[in-house]
Order: structure tokens, then C-alpha cells, then sequence
């Protein structure tokens, strides 16, 4: 039995159409449920909070906020971009440049009750360096003088 | 004067560039033999000219003249030899000039060695691989001249991002390099053939190995790279799904699936028009790679301050050899010949299904790495990290595992399902039995690191299959590099899963003098104190670590503290045993005499970087042993 080459053309055409569709439909799963958006604490202010998802929160490490735990690897701090506050609770390491009064991008969860518990602090590896997402922010609340 | 030499050696060589696209364009319409010749002799001056120019740059590093603008950004006096040498490529300007190298040198490659290629292809593809230089050239010479003086000069440089001063990452560049420009050569063969028409077993056997030895730069340049995050960034973690990561991962999933499809033209006749879009889709991800890296548009451990004329100018260039490639593709694939055809149950079938979720892995990957870019620039930010990935990629790479322990058992041309089934049973045997045992022992592991470990002892079975039967003796080397590169994903997917699956983490805050355990360790925490290194200060700490009633051994995790520029990072310190790796990282101190320590106990975590060198090494064996089999065929022949 040999296919002629016109057939294997197009059934090989449709297997491709397939992986594609295939590929697209589980990325867009994907996507649905572990896109991480990120929010300022501005922007989630009096809106019904994104549950259940990891989202980016962005802001700045409030003076004074930081209050280390008992077992010496968690802390609570609050993470703030002029307009709002939000709390943040974590657990680990904080990378190198994490302090006061400097930028922070954490990772993980809101709760409920409008607090947010990171999995991850971002790491900034340079001082020159910023996420363009904080820039982005930073740049519309003319109220936070670094 | 070196500056002013290196500076000059660019211009003259871009020169060569554009005779070489007009020579090589005129040959590969006549024919004729003189300018054939001249051609070549063309390219291999102007790889020679991009090679002096490099060399020079070093050489201004080592010497750390700070009249130099770059030397004095990026480099410091105070800097041991191998950084100050490392140091010209560990910059923007530097790695472009490394990149226009090696190209340089690689089409000067073509020219001496490529001798099996019709006149005229060879002609075609070296004007390609002309016109693909000379962006680059202009790049540099316009936009990122890494010559430039500093008047008057600096008393001293600013010194090396101290992330970057580690001797792995020394080399990772370069490697990675060898691997995106390699591919160039490849994408220069299909564009010759494109022009020319000329799509045949010869024609592959031609392009095969040098898209074997661009992979294997690439599986070094990654695997090395993995290691090299896994170590410095004290994390813990061995891939990040970090854009810059996509970057050299999306070239090696094309530069892969390329590399079969390559077998299937050379031995079948098939699959013609598919291996050259390959080659072309292939190094336009090195392409986009470099874009990626080197406009600074990604958020990344790797983001790179960059001026916006420089991403616009890269990304102008990539516009104009990609589409300038496809339309070429669209224009001129009528005229390649339809190949031969095949059957779904054959070698060729399931090399066909490896290209097909090769591009779905890349398709993923693809979207997942730049859909924020584009989210970004539509006013909605977001990210896509690691969980994207994982459940998108997995599923089509469990089943690519599948394609890959059926398809070397397959015949060519024509095989059974019984015949395919009855080999397959061992390999499944062995999946299943891992399944079963991970259920007794640990049930309530997660499916993907079951599904991994199964799909490893599964393949590690399967790749050993094509050596059935066989006399070892007088089996060719290329087989002995499938199997071995085979096993080598075996071995991968195993560690990752096994460092998945059984990792064992432990972070507290310590005083001196306590002790912590994780997995069948106890570590005591002796002493903390300060240490001097050559350009840097750091807090040691020294742990005494027992693994159950052994004999005690130390490790000693540092925080180093850098002045130029200042920085902070974490060494980590690891032990490895034949079973796994101790991972211990210094955090900081509370103020009160408690230091943050975490520990990770992450059985077999090495197979991850032993399977990446297998994987590589079976490609090096396979480019080896094709070369000498067809030398041998060749004097057969005279």
C-alpha cells in the first residue's frame, strides 16, 4: 500500500494542524489557571481580591514595617505603593537587596481577609536593576518620593 | 593603538562580508570556478579578520586599558587573570563582537572544510552566510562599537558584575554562542538550497554535522548554564523558565528536532521541504534569543541594562532575516521536488511524531516566553513562570519519551505494530515496576515526578534495545552516540524527577552551636566569621554535617560582599555524594547571634547534569563517526 505523496501531504498537514490546536489548547489551559498577574496594592484597593491564583504583588517595603518572627526565618512586612497598603507574610531567605524603604516584588497568594502570603521574594541581582512592572507603577503614584 | 587595530580589522572585514555577497552571489549564478575559489578564500579572510579583532579586545582586558570605554565599565585591575579574559565577553559590546566571531569563523569553516556540497549551493550559501554577517558587522560598527576610547582614561575600571565572576560562567557564553551562531550554518545551507534548488541526501549528509556539532555547543551551553544558576543564585532550583533560559532552550528544541529530520533526508529522501524550514526556524530562535538577552526588554536574573536603539536595531535585523528567509521559503519551496513518502509504522514515522512535539514543546515554550512581551505592550502586566510551563510542556514531553523509545526500534521504510510491541515490552515492564514501587513506598507522590521517573527507567531500557544483536565490536560509532544521547535523557529526566519527588528542604535560624537535620543528616552550625577574599569580604559559616553515624565532614556557605560594584551574593555549599547533593545556604543574621540556614538534601539531583553531558557527548560521538563512515565510503569509492 503506498500513499500517494499528495494524501501524506495533507495528512501530515492535519497532524500538524492538530499538535498545533493541541499545543494551543494546553497552553490556554495553562494560562487560565497559572498566568501570574500583577497588581499594586493601589489596584486591588475596594475590589473583590483575586483568590486562589498565584498573582505578583509590587511595591515598596514600607519604613519600619518589617517585623522578623520568633523562628528567625519568617517575617511580616507591609508592601505599599502610596495609595494602599497590603500585608505580606513570608517565610524563607529574603534575597540580598531585600530592605526598607526598597522595592519588592513578592509571589504567592491573597487570603481572604486581604493579606498576602508570599512562596517568593523577587531577587534583585543589581541595584541598577528594576522589574519595568514596578517602574511601570512607581511612575503613576506621584505620591511615593523614593 | 590595539583599540584602533581591532577597530580597524571590523571594518575591513565587514568589507570582505560584502565582497563575499557579491562574489558568492555571481558564482552561485555561473558557476564558474575562479570565483568559486575566490569565494572561499574570501570568507576565510574575513574570519580570520573578526578573529583578530576579538583577540585584540582581549587583549586590551588582560592589559586593563582603562582608555578603552568598555575595559574600564566592565573590567577592574584588581581582577584575577581569567575574569579580566572573560571580562571582554561578559558585556553587551563584547558578547556581540564574540557573536560576530564566531560566525565569521564558522562560515570560514564552511569554505575550508565543506567539500562534499555542490559549486554552486556551497556558493549560495556562503553569500548568505555573508549577508547574515554584515547586519551584525553594522550592528557593532553603528550601535556597539566595543572599541571605544575613554578620554581622558579611568584611574581604574568599575569593575565585573560579581555574579558573573565564578569560572563556570566563564565559559558559558562562549559555548552558548558556538551553539546559536553554529546554527547560522545551517540556516545559510537551507537558504543555498532555497536558491538553488539542490534538496538531497547529499545535501544532508553535508549539513549533518554541522548542526551536530552547533547542538552540541548548545546541550553543554545549557546544561552548564543549569549547573551554573543551580550553584550561584542559591536557590536551589536547576531551571527557572527564566526568559533567558527560554532563550537558549527554544534554538536547541529546533536545533533537535532539525537534527533528526536531517537523518530522515539523508537516509530516506524525505521530509525535504521540513528540514529546510527547520534550519531556518532554528536560527531565527538563536536569533530572537540574542534579540531577547540583549535589548534588555525581559524581566530576568540575566536583564541587562541596554540602551532601546540597540533592541530596535537587533530587532529590525531579525525582522529582515527572518521574514526575508521565510518569504524566501514560500517563494522557492516549489521548486524543491516533493521527496519521498513513508509509512506511519517505520523509522521515519516516528522521526516525523519527533518533529511533530518538538514543535509543540517549542510552540509552548515559544508563546509562554513572549505572550507577557505582548500582554505588556496591549497595558496588562503579568507573568508566566514555572507552573505555565510544567503544565503545559510535561504532558507532550512524556509523550515525546514515548517517540523516542519506539522510534530506534523501528526499520526504515516499513515495520509492524507486533514487531514494535513485542520490543517494547521490557521497557514498559521496567515503567511499570517503577510505578508500582513508588506506590508502595511513597504513596501520594505527585504525578509528574512519577510520570518522569516511570518515563525514565522506561527509556533508559529502551535506548540499550537498538544495541540488541548487534556485534559491539563492529557497531558503528553514530549508534553508539543515539544510544548514549538516549540514555543520557533517561538520565536527565530521572534526576530532575528524583530531585522533584524526594527533596528534602530545611530552613531555620541558627546559634552557633546547634544543630538541625534534613533527610539522614545532622548538621552542626561550629562557627560564623568573617573571611577576606581577592576582591570581595565575606560572612563564613562552617557546619559539621554527619550523615547518620558517618564520619563528620564540613561545609562552609558564605555571603560575600562585593565593593565594585557592591553587591551582595550567596555562596552555596554543596557536597556531592554518589547518591546526591548536601545544599547549604547562608542567609542572614537576625542581629541576636541567630543565622538563617537553609538546607536541601536532593537525591540524585546530579543526574540532571550527567544526562545533559551524556546527551552531548552521544552527539559529538554521532558527528564523529558519521564523518569517518563516509571518508570511508569515499576512499572506497576512489
Amino acid at each position: 500500500m503506498m500513499v500517494k505523496p499528495k494524501h501524506q501531504r495533507l495528512a501530515l498537514g492535519l497532524a500538524a494542524l492538530a499538535a498545533i490546536l493541541g499545543a494551543s489548547g494546553l497552553a490556554m489551559s495553562a494560562f487560565k489557571d497559572q498566568a501570574a498577574f500583577f497588581y499594586a496594592p493601589g489596584d486591588i484597593a475596594g475590589k473583590p481580591l483575586p483568590l486562589n491564583r498565584n498573582v505578583r504583588l509590587g511595591g515598596m517595603v514600607e519604613k519600619g514595617s518589617v517585623k522578623h518572627g520568633a523562628d528567625g526565618v519568617s517575617i511580616r512586612f507591609i508592601v505599599t505603593d502610596g495609595k494602599a497598603k497590603v500585608p505580606v507574610a513570608f517565610r524563607g531567605v529574603t534575597p540580598d537587596l531585600f530592605r526598607e524603604g526598597s522595592g519588592v516584588v513578592a509571589e504567592g497568594q491573597f487570603q481572604p481577609d486581604g493579606s498576602f502570603v508570599a512562596d517568593n521574594i523577587l531577587a534583585k541581582h543589581d541595584e541598577r536593576y528594576m522589574p519595568p512592572q514596578i517602574e511601570g507603577k512607581m511612575h503613576k503614584t506621584d505620591s511615593l518620593k523614593p | 593603538m590595539i583599540a584602533e587595530g581591532g577597530l580597524a580589522a571590523l571594518w575591513i572585514a565587514a568589507a570582505m562580508a560584502l565582497v563575499q555577497l557579491v562574489l558568492g552571489g555571481s558564482a552561485a549564478k555561473s558557476g564558474a570556478d575562479e570565483l568559486m575559489r575566490a569565494t572561499r578564500k574570501i570568507a576565510i579572510v574575513q574570519g580570520l579578520l573578526a578573529l583578530i579583532a576579538f583577540l585584540m579586545l582581549i587583549w586590551l582586558f588582560v592589559r586593563s586599558d582603562m582608555s578603552v570605554l568598555l575595559v574600564a565599565t566592565n573590567s577592574h585591575s584588581a581582577k584575577p587573570l581569567i575574569y579580566k579574559i572573560a571580562g571582554a565577553w561578559g558585556n553587551h559590546e563584547g558578547s556581540m563582537l564574540l557573536w560576530v566571531t564566531v560566525l565569521g569563523v564558522a562560515g570560514a569553516g564552511v569554505a575550508v572544510f565543506e567539500r562534499r556540497l555542490d559549486g554552486k549551493t556551497l556558493a549560495a550559501t556562503l553569500a548568505a552566510q555573508a549577508v547574515l554577517a554584515l547586519g551584525f558587522y553594522a550592528f557593532l560598527l553603528l550601535a556597539s562599537n566595543p572599541f571605544l576610547r575613554l578620554d581622558p582614561a579611568a584611574p581604574d575600571g568599575q569593575g565585573l558584575n560579581p555574579l558573573l565572576q565564578d569560572p563556570g560562567l566563564a565559559f558559558h557564553p562562549p559555548t552558548l554562542y558556538f551553539g546559536y551562531v553554529g546554527l547560522s550554518v545551517a540556516f545559510s545551507f537551507a537558504v543555498g538550497a532555497l536558491l538553488t534548488g539542490q534538496v538531497g541526501p547529499a545535501f544532508a549528509r553535508a549539513m549533518r554535522p554541522w548542526v551536530l556539532i552547533a547542538w552540541f555547543f548548545l546541550t553543554i551551553g545549557i546544561t552548564a548554564g543549569s549547573y551554573w544558576a543551580y550553584y550561584e543564585l542559591g536557590w536551589g532550583g536547576w531551571w527557572f523558565w527564566d526568559p533567558v533560559e527560554n532563550a537558549s532552550l527554544m534554538p536547541w528544541l529546533a536545533a533537535t528536532a532539525l537534527l533528526h529530520s536531517v537523518t530522515v533526508l539523508a537516509t530516506r529522501d524525505g521530509l525535504r521541504a521540513w528540514t529546510l524550514m527547520l534550519a531556518v526556524v532554528a536560527f531565527s530562535m538563536s536569533m530572537i534569543g540574542t534579540f531577547l538577552v540583549r535589548s534588555g526588554i525581559l524581566v530576568s536574573v540575566h536583564a541587562f541594562a541596554v540602551d532601546p536603539t540597540r533592541g530596535t536595531f537587533i530587532l529590525a535585523l531579525l525582522a529582515i532575516y527572518i521574514g526575508g528567509a521565510l518569504a524566501l521559503f514560500g517563494w522557492r519551496v516549489g521548486t524543491v521536488k516533493q521527496g519521498s513518502t513513508f509509512q506511519l509504522v517505520s523509522r521515519e514515522g516516528a522521526l516525523v511524531l519527533n518533529n511533530l512535539l518538538l514543535s509543540v514543546i517549542l510552540g509552548i515554550v515559544f508563546i509562554g516566553t513572549l505572550y507577557p512581551l505582548v500582554a505588556q505592550a496591549m497595558g496588562q502586566q503579568l507573568s508566566i513562570g514555572a507552573p505555565f510551563f510544567n503544565k503545559a510542556a510535561v504532558p507532550v514531553t512524556i509523550a515525546l519519551v514515548v517517540a523516542t523509545m519506539a522510534g530506534p526500534m523501528l526499520k526504515w521504510r516499513k515495520d509492524k505494530w507486533a514487531a514494535l510491541g513485542g520490543k517494547m515490552l521490557l521497557p514498559l515492564a521496567a515503567a511499570i515496576t517503577v510505578v508500582v514501587i513508588m506506590m508502595v513506598v511513597m504513596p501520594g507522590t505527585h504525578i509528574v515526578p512519577l510520570l518522569g521517573l516511570a518515563a525514565a527507567a522506561g527509556l533508559a531500557v529502551a535506548s540499550m534495545v537498538p544495541l540488541l544483536g548487534r556485534n559491539l565490536r563492529r557497531t558503528p560509532l553514530h549508534i553508539y552516540g543515539m544510544v548514549i544521547s538516549h540514555f543520557g535523557v533517561a538520565v536527565c529526566i530521572a534526576g530532575m524527577a528524583s530531585d522533584t519527588a524526594f527533596k528534602q528542604e530545611r530552613l531555620s535560624a541558627m546559634r552557633v552551636g546547634e544543630t538541625v537535620s534534613v533527610g539522614p543528616f545532622k548538621a552542626k552550625l561550629t562557627e560564623v566569621r568573617p573571611i577576606i577574599g581577592d576582591n570581595w569580604s565575606a560572612l563564613e559559616a562552617t557546619l559539621s554535617v554527619r550523615r547518620n553515624d558517618g564520619a563528620p565532614f564540613r561545609l562552609q556557605p558564605q555571603q560575600r560582599y562585593f565593593s565594585q560594584p557592591v553587591t551582595t551574593t550567596s555562596e552555596a555549599a554543596i557536597s556531592t555524594m554518589v547518591d546526591g547533593q548536601l545544599y547549604t545556604v547562608l542567609g542572614a543574621s537576625d542581629g541576636q547571634g541567630r543565622y538563617q540556614l537553609r538546607l536541601w538534601w536532593k537525591p540524585f539531583v546530579t543526574f540532571i547534569w550527567l544526562g545533559g553531558f551524556m546527551i552531548a557527548l552521544g552527539g559529538l560521538m554521532a558527528m564523529v563517526g558519521r564523518l569517518r563512515r563516509e571518508r570511508r565510503v569515499e576512499e572506497d569509492a576512489e
